[in-house]
């Protein structure tokens, strides 16, 4: 390569360099076209069209999308019985589940932040930072195996002689059913267990924030560890627990693998949006029925913001 | 001979601040040059506007005569030593000072010999494969100084390089870049806060305050002479004496400066010496420097007056004694 | 780290044995249905799930090797997941070049825009894309989970970048500029050496979030199977478990790896940056 090449080479690469650096705003934008392009057809565009297509509906009987626009089908999903029963059924499942997390969270994050040492306390946050890495389909797969009929869950019991309060609880209608991977509350265990990182973090993080003067504070005036957790330490972990609860909230909310694979009969929102769209064809209806968790996230997002959770984010 | 530096008319506003207000100034070729002012000032943001690392909002800069207002920073023939010296930690310390070749295209082995030179110049020869987290923050000085002399350019920046030295090292430092620019004969532009260190190593020293330049003349000028109330605070500690006393010892309400070395105590009965202004008040505090005295009184009127003085007939004054204070007419400076 | 001998905290605020155990008691809960399947993988027995397992073998593996819709379906996602995390790359790198430090309008609306896709539910995002598969009359199939997938692959990438980016001390740019190199030599040199770590952790972390997806790709996959959705039909017939199992182990290694060395990076990086 001869010092003339190289300088001419050079030289356009750097009049280009040059010609950027002098325009920012351009070069910015520049910078910003392929990716907004992409988000704009792809992202937005498909969220744009499953919006419009919540106001087309079904023509009866062609099984084809009538494209006009008409509430009936956002109505068909708020008004039919059967509807209103899915969507309650899984607003109390994320509802119920977004508890239990914020329960069993609680003791692991406390103890984590509050009497791990050091060492201990690295292996507690990669410990709970590991199952949220793991593949979310294998671990769905295996509580199926650890809830089936004759699992290790059932084997355990047996062993302890529990046998009998299993069957007790299999009774109860609502939550029971013929086994545990085919039951509510089989797939409430599954929940729980799949958000539970999302629920300790943010408020690992957000214990964290408490300062170690205030629990002294607190125990100077007289107050046992456990006054001080429930007066102190719990209200300030709040934006935590929000924080994690939107994650737990909205994942249950939307989620449709886990009802079909560790699950009772009944319909899931997220189940309905498949099924509809797959074997039913009713692209509308599923549309629509996809319009309720958004709509309902957006609430919770609201409730979370004000009590102060992206902060703790 | 046409300036090194020429500013003309510059300004830089952020939002409502004005940064920089309307600089002028010119700045010879192979001279020392300080800006001097506290923070926020604007020196620091002149400096960067020198390199080309901001544009200004108004007015023009030259660099040897040629307004370089619009370009870039690796067209200027101009290259900077930075406060936290910015060496690239994933290159060795050689690899650092031949940057400035490497980007040039200069072959290979003739970036290594004269970056090799250049570690010799600052005495640092033996640490080229070192990389700069394992240097002490004096040998990283250097390094970014050797960094920045690869490329000859005409004018070195140096933005606060001696901040965060300690104080041995501060004044080893000042000797070697004094000497280090006599030789190479460039012209050196130094931003500082430390007035005694743009005292004692500036051929020309210009003092900003808010954006503007309140003043620009050599070190012994700014110190006899400053030319107003900022200046004389600033650069020397000098005592400001402005309002009513100044109207009740001068006849004008111009305020004036007095060194505190100037400033003399009498007892209070004592005869008053001919062409002098005194006043009366309380000693305040007496604080022993070594080679000097200083003593702060609090005057009848209420202003602070320091008085330094090298004999021991000072310490006769001892804290809450009453004093005249006095210093002949010739001391006061007029100030704007 | 050093480790402390004695108890952290003071006497008065020591966990009773309770906390202890509630809270590793908790630990260990997260961890045991991993290793479940792996358990499983070895199993002799076809028929259920039964505990203990009856005996161990290796033979579900050289079974599941010789499979060919397996190893199909595993090409499929190899190739999906490679085009992704290119794509991914490129595109949350050029976006966070723009926002790690010029401040304009539209700065946090951008960051709300991409952020979207991992805030919104997954089946949101499905459906969404499949009714725009639909509407422009597409046939989905590979390019589409391409797509889905390049859609929230992009914030994982423009995180790491971006957060690495803002770690880049301002003056090093300019000192290189300074010194005589202008915008693209600056990053050959400088820029890019430092955001070496960041682009192979946000590259690898997309590549198994890829590998692993199945909420959006059954929904954009159409007539093709990625080895998730292998595994989810699987999971509803009865006959030849165990080689699901041993599907979920390939799974599981081919998406924690790259996860776990994403994080190792990312924490060098801090230390060395």
């Amino acid at each position: 390569m001869t010092a003339a090449s190289a300088a001419s080479r050079s030289g356009v690469l750097r009049r280009t360099a040059t010609f950027l650096y002098r325009r920012p705003n351009f070069y910015l934008g520049l910078l910003l076209i392929p990716p907004l392009l992409w988000f704009g057809t792809v992202y937005l565009g498909s969220l744009f069209t499953l919006l419009a297509n919540s106001f087309y509906a079904i023509d009866e009987f062609t099984a084809r999308i009538v494209y006009e626009p008409t509430l009936a089908t956002l109505r068909q999903v708020v008004t039919q019985p059967a509807h209103i029963d899915i969507i309650v059924r899984t607003l109390t499942m994320a509802v119920a589940v977004t508890i239990a997390c914020a329960i069993i969270a609680l003791p692991i994050a406390n103890y984590m932040v509050r009497y791990a040492t050091p060492r201990i306390k690295a292996l507690f946050y990669v410990g709970v930072m590991l199952p949220m890495w793991m593949s979310y389909l294998v671990k769905v797969y295996a509580w199926r195996l650890i809830l089936a009929k004759q699992g290790i869950l059932s084997w355990m019991l047996e062993a302890c002689g529990l046998q009998g309060l299993l069957d007790a609880v299999l009774g109860i209608p609502g939550i029971g059913g013929p086994s545990l991977s085919s039951s509510y509350l089989g797939m409430f265990i599954v929940f729980v267990y799949m958000w539970l990182p999302y629920m300790i973090l943010p408020l690992a993080a957000s214990l964290e924030r408490v300062p170690e003067s205030l629990l002294q504070a607190s125990a100077d005036l007289g107050a046992r560890p456990r006054q001080t957790f429930w007066n102190v330490v719990l209200p300030l972990t709040l934006p935590g627990l929000a924080a994690g609860s939107v994650f737990t909230f909205s994942l249950t909310l939307g989620d449709y693998i886990i009802p079909s694979v560790v699950g009772a009969p009944g319909y899931f929102i997220g189940m309905m949006v498949y099924q509809q769209q797959g074997t039913a064809g009713n692209i509308p209806l599923a549309a629509a029925f996809s319009v309720v968790p958004i709509v309902l996230i957006m609430i919770y997002l609201s409730l979370a913001k004000r009590a102060g959770a992206f902060d703790a984010l | 001979m046409s300036a090194a530096i020429e500013f003309r008319g510059v300004a830089r506003r952020y939002g409502e601040v004005r940064a920089v207000d309307d600089v002028s100034l010119s700045i010879a070729p192979g001279e020392f040059f300080a800006m001097l002012g506290p923070s926020g000032s604007g020196k620091t943001t002149c400096l960067r506007l020198i390199a080309g690392f901001e544009t200004p909002d108004g007015g023009t800069i030259l660099l040897d005569g040629q307004d370089v207002t619009d370009r870039a920073p690796y067209e200027r023939d101009v290259n900077t030593v930075f406060q936290d010296y910015a060496l690239f930690p994933h290159m060795t310390v050689l690899e650092n000072v031949a940057y400035g070749l490497r980007v040039r295209k200069v072959p290979r082995e003739e970036q290594r010999r004269r970056a090799l030179e250049m570690l010799e110049l600052v005495k640092l020869a033996t640490l080229g494969d070192r990389r700069p987290l394992q240097l002490s923050g004096g040998q990283r000085q250097r390094v970014s100084l050797a960094r920045a002399l690869i490329n000859r350019p005409r004018v070195l920046l140096l933005d606060e390089p001696l901040g965060a030295l300690d104080l041995k090292l501060r004044e080893e430092m000042q000797i070697e870049l004094k000497n280090l620019q006599r030789r190479l004969g460039i012209t050196f532009v130094f931003v500082t806060h430390d007035q005694g260190e743009a005292l004692s190593m500036a051929d020309r020293v210009a003092v900003f305050n808010q954006g503007r330049i309140e003043q620009l003349d050599t070190p012994r000028t700014l110190y006899m002479k400053p030319a107003t109330t900022f200046v004389a605070r600033f650069v020397g500690g000098a005592n400001v004496i402005e309002g009513e006393l100044a109207q009740r010892l001068t006849g004008a309400a111009q305020p004036f400066a007095v060194r505190a070395e100037k400033v003399r105590l009498r007892q209070v009965t004592d005869a008053v010496p001919a062409a002098s202004m005194h006043c009366t008040g309380t000693v305040m505090d007496v604080q022993y420097h070594g080679a000097t005295t200083r003593c702060q009184v609090r005057l009848d009127s209420g202003e602070l007056i320091s008085a330094a003085s090298t004999d021991a007939d000072v310490a006769i004054f001892p804290s809450g004694s009453l004093v005249m204070v006095e210093w002949s007419r010739d001391a006061a400076v007029a100030l704007r | 780290m050093r480790s402390s001998a004695k108890p952290h905290g003071k006497s008065w605020n020591r966990p009773s044995v309770g906390a202890r155990i509630a809270a590793f008691a908790g630990l260990a809960f997260m961890h045991v249905p991993v290793l479940v399947i792996v358990l499983y993988a070895f199993t002799t027995d076809d028929r259920t799930y039964a505990f203990p397992p009856p005996g161990l073998t290796l033979h579900w593996f050289e079974a599941a090797f010789a499979r060919s819709d397996i190893w199909a379906a595993m090409r499929l996602s190899l190739s999906v997941a490679a085009l992704a995390t290119l794509f991914s790359l490129v595109l949350g790198s050029l976006t966070a070049f723009a926002m790690a430090r010029s401040t304009f309008r539209g700065r946090e609306a951008i960051t709300f825009l991409l952020v979207l896709p991992i805030a919104l539910p997954g089946i949101v995002t499905g459906i969404a894309l499949l009714t725009a598969i639909k509407s422009a009359a597409i046939e989905p199939g590979f390019w589409t989970i391409v797509a889905g997938h390049t859609t929230f692959c992009i914030v994982i990438v423009y995180n790491n970048v971006v957060a690495r980016l803002r770690r880049l001390p301002r003056n090093w740019i300019e000192a290189s500029m300074d010194l005589g190199a202008d915008g693209a030599q600056t990053f050959r040199f400088i820029v890019l050496p430092q955001m070496a770590t960041a682009l192979l952790a946000g590259g690898m972390l997309a590549f198994a979030l890829s590998f692993d997806e199945i909420i959006v790709t059954l929904f954009t996959a159409g007539h093709d199977r990625t080895l998730p959705i292998w595994f989810f039909n699987e999971l509803f017939r009865p006959r030849e478990r165990p080689i699901t199992n041993v599907v979920a182990v390939i799974v599981m290694v081919v998406t924690f790896i790259p996860i776990l060395l994403a994080y190792y990076l990312t924490r060098s990086g801090d230390d060395g940056g």
